[in-house]
């Protein structure tokens, strides 16, 4: 479970989140979901270390963020930052290996080979592992980062916006990969998302923050309603019951 | 090995031996190795020189590919960032205040300004925006002609302007045994960072990845600056600072095999060895029996090469 107690957070003097109390269930995948701005991407950031904890507390499986070893964390937790960033001039397959770099540092032994086929395998990424980051498509350079998250092989791994470059193929693929790995109880999976329908087709728990604040939370039959997300993005959406579960048609 | 490895270790082999055989006073190969006379010249100057080159231009090049990482900009090198300017002031103060201080102890100093004026460079450049990558290098050279000036204008009211010329524009004609050993040590330095090879790679997909993946990443900082700036210090005090390498080498390397440091900094530590190499080879031959600075060689083609990095054609911005 990733435990956060009274988390609040400011960039100069700005309130960006307040007060954020919330528990992640261990196992399945969990959905975040807001307007932009919501404050989704700097919640991860705190849980992931990568800002530093102003005012509250983060644990992961009762590890204190704020206190543990950021080499110890890197075991637990992996991120997949929204930006990944310009890329470096790296070969798809050595950034791949870079996500065994926790476990090994520096000297791979089989398993962490094996690890990285696997992630490659798992985003049809074996055909560009001899391409460099600054020669691939928007979509191919971020399944290449998730993959790198994948391939760190932790309880934790947090996505944020993984589906924004992916197409609709590829978008697919990855919801089934972790979904496979979050039934196995291999993984618990924290992903930000823009889509409600990915978050009602695949997620076990939907968390919503507005403002910095938490709006709802709970099983996604049961919160993701045309009430509650109307008044979520403030705008008429409509929900229809389809194969069995909520579907947002919001070109309706 | 691989095979840019290979031939990078063939057109060393090539040029040492050339290296060895070319100079002033015309001794033939074979009397290099067996008059007495020869051989005390190649003991005394020619294997020094070669050497001296060879350290030099491996230690830069490994130095400006560091700097590249840890700035994630392809277009900086200490020459062109402050870094040179930098330890050349701290030379220069030494020169001044104390001048009876021992070789160590001004590369010490020498050092020590070299780290601060990169420390300076680095907490400038963390207010551009990213999506301006020129901004950087531009912004590192206006930052390296303040220093320059302000340097120049210290050794001209001290009356030690020749200094800089030779501190700025590495140089091998005066290399002689027990002239330049300090050269040794900044290869030693520049070969630890192969132990860093990793974390240095990881530090150039960015602070954030780097946290991600566990990498102490304040403290590969500290390492990365620490080793340019001690090889930009011996390096200055010993030779003279050869401008471009390190931004030239780690550019073509990283054209062809990217920035994988593990597999990419012996060819780089080669690259920029045999470059200097043989910048000071045609220095030796194009005016027989005067010679031009390697500095001055490398100076012009690298400055050409840069430009072209800059606005040449698909230039790879990171
Ligand atoms: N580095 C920053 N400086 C100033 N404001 C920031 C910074 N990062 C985020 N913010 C602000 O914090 C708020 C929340 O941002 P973020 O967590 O990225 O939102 P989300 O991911 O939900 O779209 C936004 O209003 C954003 O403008
Ligand atoms: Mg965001």
């Amino acid at each position: 479970m990733i435990a956060v107690r009274n988390l609040s957070h400011r960039i100069g003097g700005a309130p960006i989140l307040t007060d954020l109390t919330l528990d992640l269930p261990k196992g399945g995948i969990t959905a975040i979901i807001g307007p932009n701005g919501a404050g989704k991407s700097t919640l991860m950031g705190l849980m992931a270390r990568l800002l530093p904890i102003q005012e509250g507390q983060v644990e992961v499986d009762g590890h204190c963020v704020a206190r543990t070893k950021t080499e110890a964390l890197a075991k637990r937790l992996a991120i997949v930052t929204q930006r990944v960033g310009v890329a470096s001039r790296l070969r798809v397959g050595d950034l791949v290996g870079f996500g065994r770099w926790p476990h090994h540092h520096g000297r791979p032994r089989p398993e962490d080979h094996a690890a990285v086929e696997r992630a490659l395998e798992a985003f049809d990424l074996l055909e560009l592992r001899g391409r460099f980051l600054d020669e691939l498509s928007g979509g191919q350079n971020q399944r290449a980062f998730i993959a790198m998250g994948l391939a760190q092989e932790t309880d934790w791994l947090l996505l944020d916006e993984p589906l924004n470059n992916l197409d609709m193929y590829h978008a697919r693929a990855l919801m089934a990969r972790i979904h496979g790995l979050s039934r196995a109880g291999v993984r618990s999976v924290v992903m930000v998302v823009h889509d409600i329908n990915y978050a009602a087709a695949w997620a076990d728990h939907v968390v919503a923050l507005k403002d910095g604040k938490l709006d709802f939370q709970g099983a996604p039959r049961e919160v993701l309603t045309s009430a509650r997300l109307s008044e979520l993005f403030g705008m008429k959406i409509g929900v229809e019951e389809i194969a069995g579960r909520p579907t947002v048609l919001h070109h309706a | 090995m691989s095979r840019p490895l290979l031939l990078t270790c063939l057109a060393l082999a090539g040029l040492v031996a050339a290296s060895l055989c070319v100079g002033a006073a015309s001794v033939s190969p074979l009397q290099l190795f067996s008059d007495p006379e020869g051989v005390k010249l190649l003991l005394l100057s020619r294997l020094p020189r070669t050497a001296a080159a060879m350290l030099s231009g491996a230690s830069m090049a490994v130095a400006g590919v560091i700097m590249q990482l840890l700035v994630r900009n392809r277009f900086v090198e200490p020459g062109t960032t402050g870094t040179v300017e930098a330890a050349m002031m701290g030379l220069l103060a030494v020169t001044m205040l104390a001048p009876g201080t021992p070789i160590l102890g001004k590369m010490g100093i020498s050092a020590a300004a070299a780290l601060i004026g990169m420390a300076g460079f680095l907490a400038l450049i963390r207010r551009l925006p990213p999506e301006e990558p020129l901004m950087v290098p531009l912004v590192g050279i206006i930052y390296s002609g303040i220093i320059g000036a302000g340097t120049t204008f210290a050794a001209y009211q001290a009356d030690l302007l020749q200094y800089l010329g030779t501190w700025m524009n590495g140089e091998f004609s005066g290399v002689l045994a027990g002239r330049y050993e300090l050269l040794w040590l900044a290869g030693l330095v520049a070969g630890l960072a192969y132990l860093y090879a990793d974390r240095f790679t990881i530090a150039g997909l960015g602070e954030t990845a780097s946290i991600g993946l566990g990498l102490n990443y304040a403290q590969t900082l500290w390492i990365g600056m620490v080793t340019v700036s001690v090889v930009t210090a011996m390096v200055v005090v010993t030779v003279g600072a050869v401008p471009f390498v390190g931004l030239v080498v780690p550019n073509i390397v990283a054209r062809i095999m990217g920035d994988n440091l593990r597999a990419s900094l012996p060819v780089m530590a080669g690259m920029g060895a045999g470059l200097v190499l043989a910048s000071d080879v045609l220095g030796r031959i194009i005016r027989f029996p005067y010679e031009i600075p390697a500095g001055t060689i490398f100076g012009a083609v690298g400055a050409a090469v840069f430009l072209w990095l800059l606005l040449g054609p698909k230039p790879r911005v990171r």
